[in-house]
C-alpha cells in the first residue's frame, strides 16, 4: 500500500488478529450453527456444480450429485465433450476478448476522468459530479433500442470493439465514482513540487497519479472484470448474428433452453465458466471487498 | 467461426494496449494544442481537454440513449408516428399486471430478505473465530455471472415426479423428511422466491460486507460495558448495534432495489418467464426482438428508469451532505 489512504474506504475488515481485544465471549452453539447453515447453504451448490461435472452421463442422469461422494465414478469425459462440442474454449476465448480490454480501458478513463474532476477547477464541476451519482443507478435497458439502433447504422453490432465501447461506457461513472475520493487524498505537495520540477500535467499524471493510485486501480479492474465477464444482456444483444464464437454466459444460456446434451457437459462448461472469476476474488479478496465498500455511496 | 487462437490475442493486444496508447496520444495532442493558447484560456480549457474522452463516451452510452428511448416511448412498434400515452396504458394493462406485479415483488421481497438474511450472517459472524473463512465462502457466489447462477440453482431446484429418485438438492432433502417433491420453478408463487432467492444467493455477500464493516465500526467499549450491564445479545442488536448501521443498512437497500430492478439473466435462463414469473426487464427483451416493437419496449425502459429514479435522489442527497462534512 503505497500513498493516500483515504479512511473512507480503507475500512476495517474482518482481518480478526488485528482487533484481539475485542469481546469474544464464547459464542453459543444456535451461533455456531446459523454460522455453519450458511456455509452449507453457500457452498453446496458450487460442489453440487463441480461434483457433477465430473461425474459420468449415466450416473448424471439417474442419481444426484452427492452419490459422487459416496461411490465416486469420476471422468473427465463432460470436459471434453463441452471443449469438443459445445465451442467452450471459443466462448472462453471471446469473453476474454471482450474482458481485458474493457478493463483495461475502464480504469484507465476512469482515473483521466476522476482526476480531471478532483484536480482541476472549473465551471459546472458539482454539477458534472453530481450527474455522474445520478447515472449510478441507470437501468441498463433504458440504452438498449437506441443503441442498437445506433450500432446497426455504425457498423458495429456483432463486433467485439463495440461490447468494449458499451461496457467501458456504462461503468465509467462507477469508475470515477470510485476512484475520485482516493485521488483526493493524494497530498497537494507532491503536485506542487512537480509543478516546480517543472513537469507537464501529463507527466505528473504518469508519474505521480497512476503509481500512487494502484490499490484503488486494481479494486476498480475486479470489478470492472468480474462485470464483463459475466455480462449477458449486452453481449446477447449486441454480438448476436456475427462470426464471432458467443461469450461464455450467451452460450450457458443457450445451452439451458436445448436439453439434447444432458445435464453434464453443461455443468462442466458452467464450471469452466465460474473458475475465472472465482480464482480472481479468492486471490484479490482485499482489493474486491475495498471495491465493494468505496462503490457503495455512504451515508 | 473466426480463428480464436490468433483472433483472441489479437483483440486483447488491440484493446488493452493499442487503445490506452491512442488515449495517451490524444491527451499529449490536446496538451500541446493547449500550449498555443494564452496562460488564462489554456487553463480554463484543460479540464476539458481531460474529460473529453471519458464525457462523450458517458454522453453516447448512457445520456443520449435515455433521452431518445423517452422520445421512443411515445411512439409506435416502428418508432415512426407519435401515439401519446398509448404505450403506458398498454404496459400497465391485460397481461402486463402480472408481469409488474411480479416485478413489485422483486422490488420488495429481494431487498428484505437480502437485508435480514445480511444482518444475520454479519452479526454472528463476527462472534466466531472462522469469521474470515465464512466471509470468503459467502462472498464467493459475488463472482459468479447470473448466467451460471441460474445453471447451478436449476439443478439444485430439479424435480421428478413423487417416487422416482430425487436429483435435485432441494427435493432429495424434502424426500429424506418424507414431503412430497416440490416443482420449484413450476408452481405460480413458489417459482418467483425460488427465483428471487438465486439472486440472493448471488448477491448476499455484497449487502454482508458492507455491513459486516459498518457493525466493526460500532464502538466496542460501548458494547463491552452494556454486556458487563448484563444487557442480552438481542437487546445490544437492537438497542445499540442496528441504530448505529442504519446508514449502512439504507446503502444495502436501495443496491438491491437496483439489482432488482434490473434483473434479467435468471428469469431468462430459469423459466424464461413462464409459469406466471416474468418480468418486466424479460420482457422488453421479448418485446424488442420477438414483437419488434420498439415504443413497448421503450415504455417498459421508461418505467424501470423512472422506478429508479427515488434511489438516485437519495444517493445524490447522501452524496451532497457527505461531500458538506
Amino acid at each position: 500500500m503505497t500513498g493516500a489512504p483515504d479512511p473512507a474506504i480503507t475500512p476495517r475488515t474482518f482481518s480478526s488478529g488485528a482487533r484481539k481485544g475485542r469481546r469474544r465471549r464464547l459464542p453459543g452453539t444456535l451461533v455456531h450453527v446459523v454460522v455453519l447453515l450458511f456455509i452449507v447453504g453457500w457452498v453446496v451448490p458450487i460442489l453440487a456444480l463441480f461434483l457433477s461435472s465430473i461425474r459420468t452421463q449415466a450416473d448424471t442422469a439417474s442419481s444426484g450429485w452427492w452419490m459422487a461422494l459416496v461411490r465416486p465414478d469420476l471422468s473427465l469425459q463432460n470436459y471434453a465433450l463441452a471443449l469438443d462440442q459445445l465451442n467452450i474454449a471459443g466462448s472462453l476465448g471471446t469473453s476474454l476478448a471482450i474482458a481485458i480490454p474493457t478493463t483495461v480501458l475502464t480504469v484507465l478513463l476512469s482515473v483521466i476522468g476522476a482526476y480531471a474532476l478532483v484536480r482541476m477547477r472549473f465551471a459546472g464541476r458539482t454539477a458534472l459530479s453530481l450527474l455522474l451519482v445520478s447515472l449510478l443507478v441507470t437501468p441498463p435497458q433504458i440504452t438498449l433500442v437506441p443503441l442498437l439502433r445506433l450500432y446497426n447504422q455504425v457498423g458495429l453490432s456483432g463486433s467485439i470493439p463495440g461490447i468494449w465501447l458499451y461496457q467501458v461506457g456504462f461503468t465509467l461513472p462507477f469508475g470515477v465514482f470510485l476512484l475520485r475520493g482516493f485521488i483526493a487524498s493524494i497530498p497537494k505537495d507532491l503536485y506542487e513540487s512537480a509543478n516546480l520540477d517543472g513537469a507537464s500535467e501529463l507527466r505528473t499524471f504518469w508519474s505521480i497519479v497512476l503509481p500512487l493510485s494502484r490499490p484503488i486501480m486494481a479494486s476498480l479492474g475486479i470489478m470492472a472484470f468480474l462485470w464483463s465477464w459475466n455480462d449477458l444482456l449486452i453481449p446477447l444483444l449486441f454480438l448476436g448474428g456475427s462470426g464471432v464464437s458467443p461469450p461464455i454466459t450467451v452460450n450457458l444460456a443457450g445451452l439451458v433452453a436445448q436439453t439434447t446434451q444432458g445435464q453434464g457437459p453443461l455443468m462442466a462448461a458452467t464450471f469452466l465458466s465460474v473458475i475465472v472469476p472465482l480464482m480472481l476474488i479468492i486471490s484479490m479478496q482485499r482489493y474486491f471487498v475495498r471495491g465493494i465498500l468505496g462503490g457503495a455511496v455512504k451515508g | 467461426m473466426t480463428d480464436t487462437l490468433t483472433f483472441v490475442p489479437l483483440m486483447i493486444v488491440l484493446g488493452a494496449i493499442g487503445v490506452p496508447a491512442a488515449v495517451f496520444a490524444a491527451l499529449g495532442a490536446g496538451e500541446r494544442a493547449l500550449t498555443l493558447f494564452s496562460g488564462g484560456a489554456g487553463r480554463r480549457a484543460r479540464p476539458w481537454v481531460w474529460l473529453f474522452l471519458p464525457l462523450i463516451l458517458v454522453i453516447l452510452i448512457l445520456i443520449y440513449p435515455v433521452i431518445v428511448t423517452i422520445f421512443t416511448s411515445f411512439q409506435d412498434a416502428r418508432a415512426e408516428n407519435w401515439i401519446g400515452w398509448q404505450n403506458y396504458a398498454w404496459a400497465f394493462s391485460g397481461q402486463m399486471l402480472d408481469i409488474v406485479g411480479n416485478n413489485i415483488l422483486w422490488l420488495v421481497a429481494f431487498p428484505l430478505i437480502t437485508l435480514v438474511l445480511a444482518l444475520a450472517s454479519a452479526t454472528l459472524f463476527d462472534k466466531v473465530r472462522y469469521e474470515p473463512l465464512a466471509m470468503t465462502i459467502v462472498i464467493l457466489p459475488t463472482a459468479i455471472s447470473f448466467t451460471a447462477g441460474s445453471v447451478i440453482w436449476t439443478q439444485m431446484y430439479s424435480f421428478q415426479p413423487s417416487g422416482s429418485p430425487q436429483i435435485g438438492t432441494l427435493n432429495a432433502i424434502r424426500a429424506l423428511f418424507g414431503a412430497d417433491p416440490l416443482p420449484w420453478l413450476i408452481q405460480p408463487v413458489v417459482n418467483n422466491f425460488a427465483l428471487i432467492f438465486v439472486a440472493v444467493w448471488l448477491q448476499l455477500g455484497i449487502a454482508t460486507l458492507i455491513l459486516s464493516s459498518a457493525i466493526k465500526n460500532v464502538g466496542s467499549e460501548m458494547l463491552e460495558a452494556a454486556r458487563l450491564d448484563g444487557a442480552g445479545e438481542w437487546l445490544i442488536f437492537r438497542a445499540m448495534i442496528l441504530p448505529n448501521i442504519l446508514p449502512s443498512v439504507l446503502v444495502v437497500l436501495t443496491t438491491m432495489i437496483i439489482a432488482a430492478l434490473k434483473v434479467f439473466d435468471i428469469v431468462y435462463v430459469m423459466t424464461n418467464g413462464n409459469f406466471g414469473t416474468d418480468v418486466i426487464a424479460n420482457r422488453l427483451y421479448y418485446e424488442l426482438f420477438a414483437a419488434n416493437n420498439l415504443g413497448h419496449a421503450s415504455a417498459i425502459a421508461v418505467i424501470l428508469l423512472f422506478t429508479a429514479l427515488p434511489v438516485a435522489l437519495i444517493n445524490i442527497f447522501q452524496f451532497r451532505s457527505e461531500a458538506r462534512s
